[in-house]
C-alpha cells in the first residue's frame, strides 16, 4: 500500500478527475417516457445538464393543416392526454372567437363541469405519479383509483374515459345526460376522501417531505420570465389564474380560490395542485347547480353547427349543409386569433390563422408545459441526481402536449 | 388597455411600425425586421408596459399568393409572431414581423432570449419548424425533430407525409411475412376539398 | 425430432412438426412436455418493459390499478432494464425519433421475448400520418399481439394479454389482432338495461365505493366544499 500523503486535508487524496456524463435517457421510467436528460455529474452533483425532448413530437399542427376545422378536436385531445376536455374546450372557444359565436349559457356550464372533471383527473395523475416515483406506491393506486371514478362519469357523458372529442365548434356532441348530476354527487365526495387519505399519508412522511421540501425552488420573477403559467407559477408566489384574470365560460359568476404557493419549491408544486381539486370540486357544485337542466347545448349558427339526422335524412337543405359541412368544413372567417384558457398546466393557447375556407391555414398550439420545462434545467443544475425525480415529476409534462 | 400600448408604440418607433390593428380584439403590431430587438426590449423594461411573461413565438409560413390575414401586402415568407403578456398590468400585445425571401434566404431575426430567458426553447422550435435562424441565440439546435433531419416541416412546401427515417424499415423478406399495411384510400381521399389540389382546375384553395 | 429449436423470430423456418402433440392447434405445436411446461412457466410470470410514451399509458397505469388488475394474469412485474424483461410493451405513439431507442431496447432483449403493440399508434401509427410517426411498431420490430383502440380500453388489453399467453404456451409465432367484441344487438339491451337497473344512476358507482350507493340526494351538498 503506498503511503498516505499527510499534506493533505483530512486524508482526502487528490486523485485526477473529469466529469462523468449520465444518460437519462428517453425510455426510463420517471421521465413519463419521451424526455431524454444527457447529465454532467461531478459525484451526485449535477453541473450540466441537457434536456432534450421531441421524442414524442407527432406533427399535430401540419395535420390541422390538412383537415377541416372540425376534424382538428381529436388531435387536440391528444396533446394534454390528462385532461382532454380542457383541450377540447380551449380550441373550441378559439375558433368561436373567431367565428364570433358564442354558445348557449347550458353550453357554458357544462363546457365548465366537463372541463373541472378534467382537471381533477390531471391533478390526480400528476400527484399520484410523483408519489410513485419516490416509491410511494399506495397512493398511486388510491389516486388511480379516484381517477376512474371521474372516467366513470365522462364516460357516461361523452362515450370514451380518455380522448372524447366531445367538443364541437358551437356547442358540444351530445347535452349532458340525465344523470349527470346524480354521478357527481356521487362520485365528488369519495374523490376527495381518498385525496385525503393521499395525503394524511403522504404529507406527514418525513422521507417524503424531506425529499420534495426545498427541492427545486424558483422564484416567482424567474419563473414569469421563463413563460411559466398554471400550478407552476402560481406555487412561486405569482397570482396568475386565466380563470380569475380574464375569465371565459361562467367563471366570473361562480365563487372559488385560487391556491398560491409562498417559496416555488416542489413541495409548493405538489400543494397546489392537490389544493386545486378541492377548488375544481366546489366549482363544479356550483355548475351542477346553475346549469339549466333543458335548453339548445349548439348555437343555431347553420355555418358551424350540424343540422339534426332528422333533418338530414327528410329535408334537402338540410342534407346539403351537412354535406358542405363535412367535406368542405365550416367557413371560418378570414383572420387571426389567439385565444387562451387555463388548462391542466397552465396558459393553453391557440393561435389560428384562418384563410376563409372550411380548413385551417395554421393552428399554433401554445403548450404551457413546454415553457415550464424549458426551466428544468435551470431548478437541476447544482443540485443532486435524485432531485431530478420530484422535481420533473412536480412540473408535470405530458409528452403530447410539450412536444405537440 | 392595450390601445395605449399600441399608441406608445407608434409614438416612439414610428416608420418600424407598419401597422397595428385589434381584429377580433387581439392587439397586434406589425414591426420591420430590423426593429425587433429594440421594440422587444422597449416592450419589456418600460414601467408603463412591463410585459414580462413571454407567452408564444411562432413562425407562420405565406409562400403563396396569399399574403395573410392582414389587408395590406407584405415582403418576406415567413412570418414570425410573438405574443407577450403583462401579468402586472394584465394587458397583451401580438407582435409580427416577415423575413425570408422565396428560398426562405435571409430568414433572420435577433434573439431575444436576453430579455425573456423563456424564449430559448422558443426560438429553437421556431428554427427547428420553420427555419427562421436567430442571430445571438446561445444553443441554436433542432429541438422537435432529430438532428439528421433535413428540412424544416412546418414550411408549407415540405410535404407532410415525407418521413426520413433513422431506422431502416423492416421488408417483407426479412420479415418473413407481409407486413405493409393495404392503403385504404388514395393519397388526397379524406381531405376537405379545399385542400385538395385539383388538376385540372387551376387556383385551388 | 429430439432436439427443441429456438424459432427465429418472425420467420418462416420454423415447419410445423407433425408428431407428437401435447397442447396446441394446427397453428403451433409444443413439442415435448418440456416445452409444453416452459410455455406454461413463461406465460404466467411476464416480466414486462413497459415502452411508455403517449395517452395509452393513461389506460396503462389504469391496467395496473386494483379495478383492471394486471397482476391477476401475473404480468404486473415491470422490470425498467432490457435485460430482464422478456415482454415489450410497445404503449402509445413512436415517432422516428425514438424508432432508435425502441429498435435497441427490443435488441438487449433477450430471446424468448414477445412485443405487443399496445394503441393503434403502435400498430400502424393510429391517424399521425405524416413526416414524424413511425407507421407502427413492426416496421422495426416483430410484433406478437397488436391490441388497436385509441386507447384501447383495459379489457381489450386485457384480451390481447390473454391472446399472447395462449400464443405463449402453443408456441406459435404468428401475430395476432384483438377484435372488437361481437355483442348481438338482443343482447346489448339487455347488457345497457343491467346497467341501469334499478334506474338509480347512483349505483352505478356503487362497484368503486361501497358506502356511496346508500346516500341520499339531501346530503350531496354536504362534504367540504
Amino acid at each position: 500500500m503506498e503511503p498516505l500523503d499527510l499534506s493533505h486535508e483530512n486524508g482526502e487524496l487528490e486523485l485526477p478527475s473529469e466529469p462523468m456524463h449520465l444518460n437519462m435517457g428517453p425510455s426510463h421510467p420517471a421521465m413519463h417516457g419521451t424526455v431524454r436528460i444527457v447529465l454532467e455529474l461531478s459525484g451526485e452533483i449535477i453541473t450540466k445538464s441537457d434536456v432534450q425532448i421531441g421524442y414524442l413530437h407527432r406533427g399535430f399542427e401540419k395535420m390541422c393543416e390538412r383537415g377541416t376545422w372540425a376534424q382538428v378536436f381529436p388531435y387536440v385531445d391528444r396533446l394534454n392526454y390528462v385532461s382532454p376536455m380542457l383541450n377540447n374546450v380551449g380550441y373550441a372557444l378559439a375558433v368561436e372567437k373567431l367565428c364570433g359565436l358564442s354558445v348557449p349559457d347550458r353550453c357554458q356550464w357544462y363546457r365548465m363541469i366537463l372541463g373541472e372533471l378534467a382537471r381533477i383527473s390531471d391533478h390526480l395523475t400528476c400527484t399520484g405519479a410523483m408519489a410513485m416515483e419516490l416509491g410511494a406506491f399506495t397512493p398511486f393506486l388510491w389516486f388511480v383509483k379516484a381517477r376512474e371514478m371521474v372516467w366513470d362519469i365522462l364516460e357516461e357523458e361523452t362515450g370514451a374515459r380518455l380522448t372524447h372529442s366531445f367538443g364541437r365548434i358551437g356547442g358540444m356532441a351530445f347535452p349532458p345526460s340525465r344523470d349527470l348530476r346524480a354521478l357527481c354527487s356521487s362520485a365528488l365526495p369519495r374523490i376527495l376522501e381518498i385525496v385525503e387519505e393521499g395525503e394524511k399519508m403522504l404529507l406527514k412522511n418525513r422521507i417524503f417531505l424531506d425529499r420534495l421540501e426545498g427541492v427545486g425552488p424558483i422564484s416567482g420573477a424567474d419563473a414569469v420570465s421563463l413563460g411559466w403559467t398554471g400550478p407552476c407559477l402560481r406555487a412561486s408566489g405569482i397570482d396568475y389564474d386565466i380563470r380569475k384574470a380574464h375569465p371565459y365560460l361562467k367563471y366570473d359568476e361562480i365563487d372559488f380560490e385560487v391556491p398560491i404557493g409562498t417559496s416555488g419549491d416542489t413541495l409548493d408544486r405538489f400543494l397546489v395542485r392537490l389544493g386545486e381539486i378541492r377548488q375544481s370540486k366546489r366549482i363544479i357544485e356550483q355548475s351542477l347547480e346553475r346549469m339549466p337542466s333543458d335548453g339548445p347545448i349548439c348555437c343555431d349558427d347553420p355555418r358551424v353547427v350540424l343540422p339534426s339526422k332528422d333533418d338530414v335524412y327528410t329535408t334537402i337543405e338540410a342534407t346539403i349543409q351537412h354535406f358542405k359541412l363535412i367535406m368542405e368544413g365550416a367557413k371560418v372567417p378570414k383572420g387571426e386569433v389567439y385565444s387562451y384558457t387555463e388548462a391542466g398546466n397552465g396558459e393553453l393557447g391557440f393561435y389560428l390563422v384562418s384563410d376563409g375556407t372550411g380548413t385551417p391555414y395554421r393552428v399554433r398550439v401554445r403548450p404551457p408545459c413546454f415553457q415550464v420545462v424549458g426551466g428544468l434545467s435551470r431548478l437541476i443544475d447544482g443540485r443532486l441526481l435524485s432531485d431530478i425525480v420530484p422535481t420533473f415529476g412536480s412540473l408535470n409534462m405530458i409528452g403530447g402536449e410539450c412536444d405537440h | 388597455m392595450s390601445q395605449m400600448v399600441l399608441e406608445r408604440l407608434r409614438e416612439r418607433f414610428g416608420a418600424a411600425i407598419l401597422e397595428t390593428h385589434s381584429d377580433f380584439g387581439d392587439d397586434t403590431a406589425i414591426v420591420d425586421p430590423s426593429a425587433w430587438r429594440e421594440i422587444a426590449t422597449y416592450l419589456c423594461n418600460d414601467p408603463a408596459l412591463e410585459f414580462n411573461l413571454p407567452v408564444d413565438l411562432c413562425g407562420v409560413d405565406y409562400p403563396d399568393s396569399w399574403n395573410g390575414p392582414s389587408s395590406t401586402a407584405r415582403t418576406g415568407r415567413m412570418e414570425v409572431v410573438l405574443h407577450l403578456y403583462s401579468i402586472g398590468k394584465r394587458h397583451r400585445i401580438r407582435m409580427k414581423t416577415r423575413v425570408g425571401g422565396e428560398a426562405m434566404e435571409g430568414a433572420e431575426l435577433d434573439s431575444l432570449t436576453d430579455v425573456w430567458p423563456g424564449l430559448n426553447w422558443l426560438e429553437r422550435e421556431v428554427f427547428d419548424m420553420s427555419g427562421v435562424t436567430f442571430r445571438g441565440h446561445p444553443d441554436l439546435r433542432r429541438i422537435l425533430m432529430y438532428p439528421e433531419f433535413e428540412g424544416h416541416p412546418l414550411q408549407r412546401t415540405y410535404p407532410a407525409g415525407k418521413t426520413q427515417p433513422l431506422v431502416p424499415y423492416r421488408t417483407e423478406a426479412s420479415a418473413g411475412m407481409p407486413i405493409d399495411k393495404l392503403e385504404p384510400f388514395g393519397e388526397f381521399e379524406g381531405m376537405p376539398f379545399g385542400r385538395r389540389p385539383d388538376p385540372t382546375a387551376a387556383g385551388v384553395g | 425430432m429430439g432436439d427443441v429449436k429456438e424459432p427465429l423470430l418472425g420467420s418462416r423456418d420454423e415447419q410445423p412438426r407433425r408428431s407428437l402433440t401435447i397442447d396446441g392447434n394446427e397453428q403451433g405445436f409444443a413439442t415435448s412436455r418440456v416445452d409444453a411446461m416452459l410455455g406454461w412457466a413463461r406465460k404466467y410470470s411476464l416480466f414486462m418493459y413497459p415502452f411508455i410514451t403517449a395517452c395509452c399509458g393513461m389506460e396503462f397505469m389504469a391496467l395496473q390499478s386494483p379495478r383492471f388488475d394486471l397482476a391477476r394474469f401475473g404480468a404486473e412485474a415491470p422490470r425498467f432494464s432490457p435485460r430482464q424483461s422478456d415482454l415489450l410493451w410497445v404503449v402509445g405513439t413512436i415517432s422516428q425519433r425514438q424508432a432508435p431507442v425502441l429498435h435497441r431496447i427490443f435488441e438487449q432483449m433477450m430471446s424468448p421475448k414477445w412485443v405487443l403493440a399496445f394503441g393503434t399508434c403502435a400498430s400502424s401509427g393510429g391517424f399521425y400520418d405524416n413526416y414524424t410517426t413511425l407507421p407502427g411498431v413492426d416496421k422495426i420490430v416483430p410484433v406478437d399481439v397488436y391490441v388497436p383502440g385509441c386507447p384501447p380500453r383495459p379489457e381489450a388489453v386485457l384480451d390481447g394479454l390473454l391472446l399472447l399467453q395462449d400464443k405463449i404456451s402453443r408456441g406459435g409465432r404468428d401475430p395476432r389482432v384483438v377484435r372488437p367484441r361481437n355483442d348481438p344487438p338482443s343482447k346489448v339491451a339487455e347488457l345497457v338495461s343491467l346497467r341501469r337497473s334499478s334506474g338509480d344512476p347512483r349505483d352505478l358507482l356503487s362497484h368503486l365505493a361501497p358506502g356511496v350507493a346508500g346516500r341520499s340526494q339531501t346530503e350531496k351538498k354536504s362534504g367540504d366544499a
